[in-house]
């Protein structure tokens, strides 16, 4: 029978350097809103929220070190999500 | 904990003895094999239950006016009846039942990933169950809503509308632990040798069905808790008095309804997959592009919600590219239908039972598929939305198809499970008298539905009426047949005679291991070296 | 000499990890879509009402949603060194970090009652007479925001309890179980005495009265584990446990922008 262990270790300095960069990048967020940025505001603060999340999703999920199934299925995930969230738009934006 | 059962060589999974005694032995077993036939006992006495309020509701068409019930009841039976069909018997249905069973034989494992999470899903599916039974005895009596729960009326009615959502909240639950757990035993848990083109078909179908299972049934989860919500706290997120748009319900609903409909479907193909080889002695014509299509009907039936939608006031341009998506689906359903057709050609068919289901599950789908095609097409829906014409549809498709498909593996996996075979004349003679009696119904349907004959009212109009009696009378056919079928395969269980490895000629693994199997399945782990249905290698009967 | 019976035991090898990982990312897969039919709605409502969710937006407390948005990624950090640490071995330091990690749960919790509390004491709440008096696209948003915060508030106390479940395994000594099963017993007839004999051959322990209905016995060893040699199942357990703690964490990295800064 065979079994795998996960022994990977990344180290501690790598993780505290991410949390560093999630803290720094949460400031970010914080103070671009106090600057009026008219109709990309919302996209600004996505895209570093989620920027945020793939720091998350690959150190400390550890994505980045699992085998190509995990990213492969991650990625149905979102691709499914952008299917629900833009066919819905596909009625509002033609009707609001 | 370390723990090594060490069994008789002769006990098979019925016989064996564990730490419980009796029902708990089954109950509290996690063995795939008895949670797949505990199961289908319980779907059994569902479908049984939703049969009989079919039976009722046709009872009620009978005659013009009130014939035995007020229009309120008749909107709670045809509640129930779309309740206990969807999520307690069509849902979970092959994929739970055969599935379960199946599965880990056809890749060469001794059980599932997570042995314990499958009895889980078994206990919340039968959790889910006591809910409705709840909805259904208290006070204000079984939700009024039809299966969809539409709001605004959903949240208005005074019917138990949050313990029928709140049951299938849970049914999704276990369905999506199934799902989870069918995954990872595809991925993890093949003998050595079985690459992924040297599944089956069937469990290509169960790893599709599992993926729709984890990604949609979640959005429905949270449509049904926001609908609790608003009848239990006021948050109004569909209330157009406190801003909200009603359409979005519909939206989120449908994102997972529909993809609901292969989760049903998926498996039944799987099934027909596996029935036509074997019984037209050669190998499947098209093997990759079966496998294939599996994903591709998971994928794009993921893309065609809003065809339940055209009527509802969505923006037109939504209307058109649904439309437009809709017909895509078809696309790699009828790939699938070729192929079959394919592999009867020149095949030595056998016409034993499970091939006849297989058969009618052609004739049958095909016609929901057209149906739907017609559906599909926005000019033609705007007439024939929620009239009969779409009952008629989607029975042809969930009925015909699913159905007829799960009776065919009934019978096909019925000598190995139990290790007794059926009363083959009996069951010719049920399913005659099923394909009889279910043509009747839903052929008419169609027509009174194009006609005009609106669906879930309690009354007709006049020119309605001939049909209408047309359909009751199929319906007792119908029922007569499927009870036949029911009493044949208890009889089976009890009384059968006995059979061997592989009454059926098989190639797939599990005509290789005893009928019933034992309780890990092989004594060793086999070494795959061919694909599943290589008809030239030598397999014992 | 005595006739006694030797049992020889499989033992079940640690299971299979990659195996445990995916049901958890596939279990993760279902909690990101239940949130995603919410932030789907939140995007289709913003869309619809852009003024009005700025209106709104003012009367949250900006500074007290940086702060949980703190706690949430640092009590991330702590869980992941909690499992680094499992796995050198350090039993003590890791289950520091679990204990760091709830406790910044707890801080998150407290900072939602606090804002919660405040909100209904201003009569805003759902269905509340004060929030009817406000426009459509304002009313939705508190809607929103109480089902999103809520439903993420209640995914941070069952993470928070699974955490506890997991310091409870991490800290507790292992116990080791050998089940010897009937065949091996077959042998017994009447009354059979069993002992317990160490490699040293001092014997530690002694039941008698086994008579012949015993199908199976198994044999408990509870044991002061040594740092090197950690349960490798605590060490997938927490993994995944941890894995749930991260999707709680991007949940709120996505909630905080969308509800607390909008300009």
């Amino acid at each position: 029978m065979e079994h795998k262990e996960t022994t990977h270790t990344i180290g501690y300095t790598v993780y505290i350097f991410i949390w560093l960069g999630l803290v720094v990048l949460t400031g970010l967020t914080v103070v671009v809103a106090g600057v009026d940025l008219r109709q990309i505001a919302v996209a600004v603060a996505i895209l570093i929220a989620s920027i945020k999340s793939v720091l998350v999703m690959n150190y400390f999920m550890h994505l980045k070190y699992e085998p190509p199934l995990f990213k492969l299925m991650v990625s149905v995930l979102i691709v499914t999500f952008f299917i629900f969230i833009g066919l819905t738009f596909s009625d509002i934006l033609f009707r609001y | 904990m370390a723990s090594h059962a060490i069994v008789g060589a002769e006990e098979n999974y019925l016989e064996v003895k564990g730490r419980h005694s009796g029902i708990f032995a089954w109950i509290f077993s996690t063995d795939h094999k008895r949670i797949g036939i505990l199961y289908l006992i319980s779907i059994s006495v569902f479908f049984l239950a939703a049969i009989t309020i079919g039976i009722f509701m046709r009872l009620e068409q009978l005659t013009m006016g009130p014939t035995l019930m007020q229009p309120h009841t008749y909107n709670q039976l045809f509640t129930l009846h779309g309740v206990i069909m969807i999520f307690l018997f069509i849902i979970p249905g092959i994929m739970a039942t055969f599935g379960n069973f199946i599965l880990p034989i056809h890749i060469g494992a001794k059980d599932v990933a997570f042995p314990r999470l499958n009895l889980l899903s078994w206990w919340l599916y039968l959790a889910g169950a006591v809910l409705a039974l709840f909805a259904i005895l208290s006070k204000n009596g079984m939700a009024d809503t039809g299966w969809t729960f539409y709001v605004p009326y959903s949240v208005r009615t005074g019917t138990n509308v949050v313990l029928a959502v709140m049951a299938a909240f849970v049914l999704g639950f276990s369905s999506i632990l199934t799902g989870l757990n069918f995954i990872t035993t595809v991925h993890q848990m093949r003998a050595p040798g079985m690459t992924w083109f040297r599944m089956s078909l069937f469990v290509w179908g169960l790893y599709a069905t599992g993926w729709i299972q984890v990604l949609a049934t979640p959005v429905v989860g949270i449509t049904l808790l926001l609908v609790m919500l608003e009848r239990v706290f006021h948050i109004g997120v569909f209330d157009p008095g406190m801003g909200g748009d009603p359409i979005l319900y519909q939206h989120l609903f449908w994102i997972y309804s529909h993809p609901a409909v292969y989760l049903m479907v998926l498996p039944g193909m799987g099934v027909v997959s596996e029935i036509i080889p074997t019984f037209a002695r050669r190998t499947i014509f098209g093997y990759k592009l079966i496998a294939y299509s599996s994903l591709a009907i998971a994928l794009v039936g993921s893309l065609v919600w809003g065809h339940h939608m055209f009527v509802s006031g969505q923006s037109y341009t939504a209307s058109v590219v649904f439309s437009l998506l809709t017909f895509f689906v078809a696309i790699p359903t009828a790939i699938k239908v070729f192929n079959w057709v394919a592999t009867l050609y020149k095949g030595s068919i056998v016409l034993e039972v499970p091939m006849l289901y297989a058969l009618a599950f052609l004739f049958h789908f095909m016609i929901g598929g057209f149906t739907g095609l017609m559906l599909g097409t926005l000019s033609v829906d705007v007439h024939l939305h929620d009239t009969y014409f779409v009952v008629g549809h989607f029975h042809y498709t969930m009925f015909g198809g699913t159905g007829f498909a799960l009776f065919g593996a009934l019978y096909y996996w019925l000598p190995k499970m139990s290790g007794k075979m059926f009363k083959k004349k009996l069951a010719v003679a049920a399913f005659i008298l099923q394909i009889i009696g279910f043509n009747m119904m839903y052929f008419t349907m169609m027509i009174i539905g194009y006609q005009g004959m609106p669906r879930r009212y309690f009354d007709h109009l006049p020119k309605f009426h001939t049909g209408h009696v047309v359909i009751t009378v199929g319906s007792w056919i119908l029922v007569t047949g499927l009870l036949m079928m029911i009493g044949n395969v208890v009889w089976a269980v009890f009384k059968g005679e006995r059979v061997g490895n592989n009454p059926w000629g098989g190639t797939t693994l599990e005509w290789q291991i005893s009928s019933p199997p034992p309780p890990e399945n092989f004594d060793e782990i086999p070494e795959i070296d061919h694909g599943p249905y290589d008809h030239n290698v030598e397999v014992s009967k | 000499m005595s006739n006694h019976s030797h049992a020889i035991v499989a033992h079940k090898h640690p299971s299979d990890f990659v195996g445990a990982k995916i049901g958890m990312w596939l279990f993760l897969f279902t909690e990101v879509l239940l949130f995603g039919g919410l932030f789907i709605l939140y995007g289709v409502y913003r869309t619809k009402y852009p003024q009005e969710f700025h209106t709104a937006a003012v009367e949250l407390n900006t500074f007290i949603g940086a702060i949980n948005t703190l706690f949430l990624l640092t009590s991330s950090l702590t869980v992941v060194l909690a499992i680094e640490s499992l796995q050198r071995g350090k039993r003590k330091l890791s289950i520091t970090f679990l204990i760091i990690t709830i406790l910044f749960g707890i801080g998150f919790m407290i900072n939602k009652y606090f804002e919660w509390s405040a909100k209904i004491h201003h009569g805003i709440y759902p269905g509340s007479p004060e929030l009817l008096k406000h426009s459509g696209g304002e009313i939705v948003f508190f809607n929103l925001y109480y089902t999103m915060t809520g439903l993420h508030g209640l995914h941070v106390l069952v993470g928070m309890v699974i955490l506890s479940f997991m310091l409870y395994f991490i800290a507790r000594k292992p116990v080791r179980t050998e089940h010897i099963s009937f065949e091996a017993l077959e042998n017994i007839r009447g009354k059979s005495r069993l002992s317990v004999i160490a490699d040293n051959g001092n014997e530690l322990g002694v039941v008698s009265d086994i008579d012949d209905k015993v199908e199976f016995i198994d044999v408990r060893l509870t044991y002061e584990p040594v740092p090197e040699k950690t349960d490798p199942r605590n060490l997938i357990k927490l993994e995944n446990s941890g894995l749930y703690w991260h999707l709680i964490d991007i949940i709120w990295i996505f909630l905080f922008p969308l509800f607390y800064l909008i300009t």
